[in-house]
């Protein structure tokens, strides 16, 4: 007696497609529904084109990290090192720019080092901490957990004893741009506006849609569409809409930061590394089972070792945009990101049994963390409280997450 | 003499299997009780049923104690009557000591603080009963196999038992410990302790045994009684698998080609422990287009046989020569066990095969990307074809691809791992236990499949601890036991009883 043929279906009535899929809109309605909040909590300040800015300026460097942190979650890690990785990049990046010899302030060097050069090494040394924590990782097999903690707690100290207890700066202009600088507008929009920001607000949202409609083509092509049309329409219609309106915001402040390009070109990157290659479908593969991966052929202790490698680079790349944002390296820099960074993933729907996660997710989970401290500093709440309601929304997320899936 | 336990007309179900039909098991006072049966006759299940590991209400029939009607909704109950089940997997804790393990659970302490006086002293008189030669403080990490065994008895003797339940208790121990252990049971006698033996090994039933109780496919077959009657081993043998061949299995003519996998002289041991050898000097080959068969006992080392051969999946010190088409081949990584052209799919479904919380479609390409990428990209439509074309071939029932295979049920996740090695597309596959827990139709298909790998020319080797289903989809058949292979034979002159048989005599020598 074999099973009944199950007759292919798909959930193509709308309220159902809404239901099974609530999970992936409902992070963006949270979003909408905070920032509208803090708009009116704010008496408008939040949607003001210089706050807007200073959002994207503040939070790029806690993207940056959640993007790698995702790939370590998703394998089944953690790492708890990023903050003091990238506080003790950043202030190696201000010695090597500044003339000033790591660990003893106090005694010039005769040469510095030009921005560009700095920026690769510095990446390249993160590249290397992260490798060095990966090999424990993968090939010693000791837990993330334990590793990185012991990360965290070495380029703390690192970080403290190469700056000297002492703040270096200020930091080269052309550094500085990296954080505070602006696309120039090569349209000659005057002052006030950017013509540069609205072009690429409508080139990036076509081309979303352009991509969007390919695979949707494919989808309808194979009979997988699963997406009912109006909902697909409608989703292009309002990512298309928020992200030129965004980008008009910006126009009427000093247009698009460099960092937004930075930002903008790793997210796609890592939405492609996950979604389209080898490599990220291993790394969702490791975290989802690990001994069936393994016994797959792959060699999980070396993907283990590059994905510590990649979240390595990340948070150096990390230290150079917040040490460029502040124009000075400070022995405090870096202290706590990792909780923003790790709060940020697992708010945008990574599992912490890992298997799961989206990039979407984690930069909507970002964002989510982002505008609250940012709101909520307008407001005047007090850091206490701002932790706590943090602590408060993370844990709300996480259980929902759990809810939901239990329920299913 | 009243017996102390009956069980009468015992029947359990479980969805879609009946694990049990009206079995009836009678226990004497003081007697030892040896429960034989081949791998998953219902030796385990009735086990269950009696400690309270299925509670009363879960199964049909009448559990009898010492005269009276006993209902058991967990093992606490079963054990405040007297029963206590030492399993096979031994249930110490490593890093407490004896005495800590004794007492786990019914510490000897007031108001929460343990008396250790107590309990050190209490242990030592129960160790003495055993004959132990141990101090209650020594961690149990650092006892061989048998000593633990014994200290799980001393623990079973502090619960007053009445009536011992031993799941396999020589499986893992040397002959003189084993000697040693019966020797023990035999004493339990003399004071009316009453015993239940469950073991594969049929000369020590025979040295101990006062009464026998054969389960074959879930019924009572027989109950023997050695004391009014001399028993025969052949006679226990053909009680045991004196099954019809009732299952059908698709025609096949075997073209049996060249040479493709060799192994020699093939030893491995104990990942966690470097001193126990679990395969030992293993020889075997496979031709293109042969299917041949591993027959053995649950624990005989066939499985830790297969995964040491590919890529060292299991095991540590592993030694041998493996060869495929006569030329020697590294296969000292999973990578390069596959690029020799071997593949071995699990046992274990849902541990060790399938990524269950992600779907069809990336479970079957997952041990070859190669196949649906270029330059690490991977190309979507290629892989839904490719997973489409598995889920027609194989007849994978599910609404897609795009379904989880958690959702699967056990005879279509074994066809989605099929399907990942067939894409992966070796020359030598191992199939450990293909059929386990899917139901009659499912199986028949992957005999199907079976066939159709070795028409294309493919090597297969099938492990199975269901012997009618070797006899019936093999050419050739391997018996292993306790790590060594013990027999080889042509399926055309195998039996059931040719095989226990060989089995049972590897023991005796």
């Amino acid at each position: 007696m074999s099973m009944p043929d199950i007759k292919v279906t798909y959930n193509t009535s709308i309220g159902a497609f809404v239901k099974s899929h609530l999970r992936d809109y409902i992070l963006l309605i949270a979003l909408a529904a905070i920032m509208l909040f803090f708009q009116y909590t704010t008496g408008g300040t939040l949607f003001e084109p210089v706050n807007l800015t200073n959002i994207i300026l503040q939070n790029s460097y806690i993207i940056v990290m959640a993007l790698g942190m995702l790939l370590v979650i998703i394998a089944g890690h953690i790492d708890l090192s990023v903050g003091s990785v990238s506080g003790f990049i950043g202030g190696f990046a201000a010695l090597m720019m500044t003339h000033t010899m790591p660990f003893a302030v106090d005694s010039n060097l005769p040469f510095a080092f030009d921005p560009f050069t700095t920026g690769i090494i510095c990446v390249l040394m993160g590249a290397a901490i992260g490798a060095a924590q990966g090999y424990f990782v993968a090939y010693q097999r000791i837990p993330a957990f334990i590793v990185t903690l012991a990360g965290m707690l070495v380029f703390k100290g690192l970080e403290l004893e190469s700056l000297g207890g002492a703040s270096i700066g200020p930091l080269p202009v052309t550094f500085q741009r990296l954080s505070n600088g602006y696309l120039p507008d090569i349209f000659g929009g005057g002052d006030g506006f950017n013509i540069l920001a609205i072009v690429v607000g409508i080139a990036v949202s076509a081309l979303l849609v352009w991509f969007s409609v390919k695979e949707r083509r494919a989808q309808v092509a194979h009979g997988l569409a699963e997406e009912p049309t109006p909902i697909f329409w409608a989703r292009n219609a309002i990512i298309s809409f928020a992200f030129i309106g965004f980008c008009w915001l910006m126009a009427y402040y000093k247009g698009l930061p460099n960092v937004l390009v930075v930002m903008g070109v790793l997210i796609a990157m890592f939405m492609f590394i996950t979604m389209r290659t080898t490599f990220g479908r291993r790394i969702y593969a490791l975290g989802g089972n690990k001994h069936a991966t393994k016994l797959s052929g792959i060699n999980t202790e070396r993907l283990t070792f590059q994905i510590f490698t990649i979240m390595g680079a990340l948070s150096g790349l990390a230290g150079l945009i917040f040490a460029a944002r502040l124009n000075v390296a400070t022995p405090k820099a870096g202290a706590g990101f990792e909780l923003d960074v790790i709060a940020a993933c697992f708010i945008g729907g990574a599992a912490v049994t890992g298997g799961v996660g989206k990039v979407t997710g984690a930069v909507i989970g970002a964002f989510i963390v982002g505008v609250m401290n940012n709101g909520m500093s307008i407001v005047g709440v007090d850091i206490g409280w701002q932790f706590f309601i943090k602590g408060a929304v993370l844990l709300l997320a996480v259980f929902l997450d759990v809810y939901y899936k239990d329920k299913r | 003499m009243q017996p102390i336990l009956e069980m009468k007309n015992i029947t359990k179900t479980f969805p879609g299997v009946k694990a049990l039909t009206n079995v009836n098991l009678t226990v004497l006072p003081g007697e030892i009780h040896a429960v034989v049966g081949e791998n998953g006759a219902g030796k385990s299940t009735l086990m269950k049923v009696l400690s309270g590991v299925y509670p009363a209400g879960d199964f049909d029939g009448i559990i009898k104690f010492e005269g009276t009607e006993r209902k058991f909704y967990t093992i606490a109950d079963s054990e405040d009557t007297g029963i206590v089940i030492i399993h096979q997997e031994l249930a110490l804790i490593p890093l407490l000591s004896i005495a800590e393990n004794i007492f786990l659970g019914h510490e000897t302490a007031k108001y929460g603080v343990i008396n250790w006086f107590e309990a050190i002293s209490r242990s030592k008189a129960l160790l003495d009963k055993v004959g132990l030669k141990e101090h209650p403080n020594t961690l149990i990490a650092n006892l061989g196999t048998g000593k633990q065994q014994l200290v799980e008895i001393a623990k079973a003797l502090n619960k007053n038992v009445k009536l011992l339940i031993l799941d396999e208790p020589t499986s893992s121990l040397n002959e003189t410990d084993s000697n040693a252990l019966l020797e023990l049971l035999r004493g339990f006698r003399a004071q009316g302790i009453a015993c239940i033996l469950i073991t594969h090994k049929l000369n020590e039933v025979l040295k101990v045994a006062d009464r026998i109780t054969i389960l074959r496919d879930g019924k009572t077959v027989d109950t023997l009684d050695t004391r009014t009657a001399k028993v025969s081993e052949d006679r226990i043998i053909k009680a045991m698998v004196g099954r019809e061949l009732s299952e059908r299995y698709p025609a096949r003519k075997a073209k049996i080609g060249e040479m493709m996998l060799e192994v020699k002289n093939w030893n491995a041991y104990h990942p966690q422990n470097a001193e126990r050898q679990m395969i030992k000097n293993a020889s075997l080959h496979v031709r293109a287009g042969e299917v041949i068969g591993i027959a053995g006992l649950m624990g005989s080392g066939r499985t830790e046989f297969a995964m040491s051969i590919f890529g060292r999946a299991y095991g540590q010190k592993i030694s041998g020569d493996v060869s495929m088409r006569g030329k020697a081949v590294d296969v000292s990584t999973i990578p390069k066990a596959m690029a020799a052209g071997i593949a071995y799919a699990t046992e274990d479904r849902k541990n060790y095969g399938l990524v269950l919380i992600d779907h069809i479609k990336h479970n079957i390409t997952l041990a070859n990307h190669a196949g649906v990428s270029y330059r690490g990209v991977l190309n979507d439509i290629e892989e839904l074809k490719v997973a489409d074309r598995y889920r027609k071939n194989l007849a994978i029932r599910c609404s897609s691809v795009y379904q989880t295979t958690v959702n699967l049920s056990g005879g279509n996740q074994q066809k989605v791992v099929l399907s990942k090695w067939l894409f992966a597309g070796p020359d030598v596959l191992f199939l450990d236990e293909p059929t386990r827990g899917i139901d009659v139709g499912a199986k028949f298909e992957i005999y199907g499949i079976i066939n159709k790998l070795a028409e294309a020319g493919k090597a297969v080797v099938v492990i199975s601890s269901e012997m009618p289903e070797l006899l019936g989809i093999t050419d050739r058949i391997y018996i292993m036991n306790e790590g060594r292979f013990v027999g080889e034979m042509p399926t055309r002159k195998a039996s059931q009883e040719s095989i226990m048989r060989t089995i049972m005599k590897s023991w005796e020598h």
